[in-house]
């Protein structure tokens, strides 16, 4: 296929993916910020709500201050940020149209539907409580649509496996960078590590990924950080962790190399990622520092997304 | 639909039937399902200047238009017949040039066009075809004559239309195809690929690649062109998806560089390569001339053919038929004044109120003056431009265009059409599908059918039998 298309199939994924992680991050800092007020401290859920996108530096030079209002249009509605979901979902739906033929009917539907949606709730002032939910639970559904659709739909040819590629490599960014968040909210100098505010925060975190059930399932036990932790990164039955995205990398990237008949730099990466990830215990990456372990990720996430580019896309 | 005597047309009896039988909520109920049918299928097109409007849904009306058998047979040998003559013409203008030597046709009016390519001059094209595929615009002004209104050779477009009209229709109104003998569009893809591989270089392997070359998702026309390489089952090309290596065009893939041996371009001449024509375009592809010149790649059309569907050049069209076929046009000229010759500009400045005054390069309805509908203060303006390059203008009787019943807010009433054929020409044969993309404007009076300006589009059926 062209290598245009390729890329255009990618990017809509990613940039989909990218507007579901942004509304299940404004989600978690809703909820954070929404607990009894007995538990709030000096409360900077907003602004590591900002910090999990890896963009605090430039929020800084858009805004006076971190909260409900300014981080939901930054992350939200911003034209400046190319991340907002705004911006996301009209990326994604002018790729779409730069590659209708290689959508189904469906996915396009789901798409274009977002895109023509999303003006109902940009108006372009505050949410109360319940909007902000309704407008998540939209970018949300929107997300599960294409991705459904595309699952159900598509022919399992180089479009679907770009397609899914693009799903997969964003996700494994956006859990790496969920994760993270917890680093960035600072507990209030008088709480206590294990503390009631600590226990709330790991669990946000699950709720963010949907994930509280799983928790329980896999552990059956109550909140430990580095168990949380564990589910996110290095258990393959938790379709949202890094092992698991790293997992559908590597058997995608197989697919598409028997396709064409070769192998090249981007598996080869992809399997070192994996191995990587399959090699390392919970206490290792604590002991080593889990922020540090996922930065560390993240631009191993990156350096395969350039290789991808490098091989297929351009 | 009916002739002068009241006696309903022959063809349209069924139709007559249905529109009687049929309650108007009905067909309003029809009307909404069609629209949605186009919404959700997204075609759409872009009309230049109105921002607030990026896409838009051509309006379609639900009552087809009519063609029968024997009326169709006289179209289609004229159109065959004229689309043979212009690419003998064109072969023959960047040839040898007989027909200017003979004095047929002013040696300046070919080379002074605006659409006249140099770099053609002396270049031998695979099979020597130049137009494959022809969009010509007739007009019907009464029961037995047909007027040729416009040639369109470089990038006709409305194909799209005409195809999605009739599934439709079949969808909407199943029950009157199985009524009437209707003959089929739906091959029309499969012939226009085999006009187009009949045209690869003779370097092509025996399956040759084709393309087709889209300015991209900014274009008004951009739907179709995605919709036509869906259905020739070929890539869909922007100019940077190509480059020139070693002589030849390749598309970019994720499996490496691919040959390309056709590439049916919808993409005008002046940005097709900025090394040769605009500089500035970046939306061709930079060396696809030299490509050209080396014969190692087909344009569909070839670079210049617009010379041929040139206004000015238009109104030779019966000599040159004469001149290269030796026959007697089929399908007539609307009688054209020329007014680069001095007694017809006389002529027509003198009769402003009575003529369409077309620029003999404009297209899409733009620069033309209708002459009974103008104020005065408008014919003036437009007698002061005339005056000043009499060479860019010809002028036209208003004519009595033929109606076709119409469901319009007022109810079924008549409204004037015309009717764009699509003629494909490949190394083999010529090739037309029975039917063509009708035009109906909508306004009540208007002559108008463009989609930019108002008008709207009908199926149009051609009766087998």
């Amino acid at each position: 296929m062209l290598s245009r298309t390729a890329d255009n199939l990618y990017w809509l994924a990613r940039y989909i993916e990218r507007a579901d992680n942004s509304a299940r991050i404004l989600d978690a800092a809703n909820r954070l910020t929404a607990m009894p007020v007995a538990y709030a401290g000096s409360s900077n859920e907003w602004e590591s709500a900002v910090s999990a996108t890896g963009k605090l530096a430039e929020f800084r030079t858009l805004y006076p201050e971190a909260n409900a209002v300014t981080v939901v249009d930054y992350l939200g509605f911003s034209k400046a940020n190319p991340s907002s979901i705004r911006m996301c979902l009209e990326t994604a739906r002018s790729n779409a149209r730069a590659v209708r033929s290689a959508l189904t009917a469906v996915m396009w539907e789901a798409i274009n539907g977002a895109w023509l949606d999303l003006r109902k709730f940009d108006r372009g002032k505050a949410f109360d409580r319940a909007g902000l939910d309704a407008f998540l639970s939209f970018v949300k559904e929107a997300a599960l649509r294409l991705d459904g659709s595309a699952y159900r739909t598509m022919l399992r040819t180089d479009a679907y496996w770009f397609f899914k590629l693009g799903v997969m490599i964003e996700r494994a960014d956006s859990t790496a960078r969920i994760l993270d968040v917890k680093y960035h909210v600072l507990l209030p100098e008088n709480a206590q590590v294990g503390g009631s505010l600590d226990y709330f925060q790991w669990s946000s975190i699950l709720r963010t990924v949907s994930a509280v059930t799983a928790y329980h399932w896999v552990y059956r036990e109550s909140l430990k950080p580095w168990l949380v932790a564990d589910l996110l990164m290095l258990n393959a039955q938790m379709p949202r962790s890094l092992a698991s995205c790293y997992d559908s990398i590597v058997e995608t990237l197989d697919l598409i190399a028997r396709a064409y008949g070769r192998q090249g730099p981007a598996q080869r990466l992809a399997r070192s990622i994996r191995t990587g990830l399959a090699n390392v215990d919970i206490t290792q990456i604590f002991q080593r520092g889990l922020h540090e372990s996922l930065i560390d990720f993240i631009d191993q996430n990156g350096r395969l997304g350039a290789a991808v580019a490098e091989q297929y896309l351009s | 639909m009916t002739l002068g005597d009241g006696t309903v047309r022959p063809g349209y009896e069924i139709l007559q039937r249905w529109l009687s039988e049929t309650p108007r909520d009905i067909l309003e109920l029809r009307r909404t399902e069609a629209e949605l049918l186009f919404r959700r299928t997204g075609i759409t097109f872009a009309v230049y200047g109105a921002a607030d409007a990026e896409e838009r849904i051509i309006p379609f009306d639900i009552i087809p238009r009519i063609l029968t058998k024997a009326e169709w047979t006289t179209l289609e040998r004229g159109l065959g017949q004229r689309v043979r003559a212009i690419n003998a013409f064109l072969a023959d203008i960047y040839g040898p040039g007989e027909i200017m030597k003979a004095g047929v046709v002013p040696q300046e009016l070919i080379y002074r066009n605006p659409y006249y390519r140099p770099e053609m001059a002396g270049m031998k094209l695979p099979h020597g075809i130049h137009v494959m595929i022809a969009g010509i615009d007739i007009v019907r002004v009464d029961p037995n004559t047909f007027y040729v209104l416009e040639d369109n050779v470089r990038t006709p477009s409305g194909v799209s239309y005409m195809l999605e009209n009739r599934e439709v229709m079949m969808r909407l109104f199943p029950d009157l195809f199985a009524d009437s003998r209707v003959a089929p569009v739906e091959n029309y893809t499969d012939l226009l690929l085999a006009t187009l591989k009949s045209a690869a270089p003779p370097v092509a392997p025996s399956e040759p690649t084709v393309a087709l070359l889209t300015p991209g998702p900014y274009n008004s026309a951009y739907y179709e062109h995605s919709f036509l390489a869906d259905r020739l089952g070929i890539e869909l090309v922007e100019g940077r998806d190509l480059i020139v290596r070693d002589d030849f065009v390749h598309m970019r893939t994720t499996e490496g560089l691919k040959r390309v041996d056709v590439l049916y371009r919808r993409l005008d001449d002046d940005y097709l390569d900025p090394l040769t024509f605009r500089p500035d375009s970046t939306l061709g592809v930079p060396g696809l001339m030299d490509v050209y010149r080396a014969g190692n790649v087909t344009l569909a059309n070839a670079v210049g053919t617009g010379v041929a569907d040139d206004k000015a050049v238009y109104s030779y069209m019966p000599e040159v038929i004469r001149f290269y076929l030796g026959e007697d046009p089929i399908l007539h000229n609307v009688p054209t004044h020329r007014c680069r010759e001095p007694e017809a500009l006389a002529y027509v400045l003198d009769r402003l109120d009575e003529l369409v005054v077309k620029e003999v390069s404009g297209s899409g309805g733009y620069g033309m003056l209708i002459g009974p509908a103008a104020d005065k203060a408008t014919r003036d303006l437009f007698a002061k431009k005339i005056a000043a390059n009499p060479a860019d203008f010809i002028a036209q009787p208003t004519l009595a265009l033929s109606t076709s019943p119409t469901f319009v807010d007022s109810g079924i009433a008549p409204r004037h059409v015309d009717l764009r054929p699509f003629v494909l020409a490949g190394a083999d044969r010529i090739r037309v599908v029975p039917g063509g993309l009708t035009r109906v404007a909508l306004r009540e009076g208007s002559l108008v059918v463009n989609s930019s300006q108002g008008g709207g589009t009908k199926d149009t059926w051609v009766l087998d039998a």
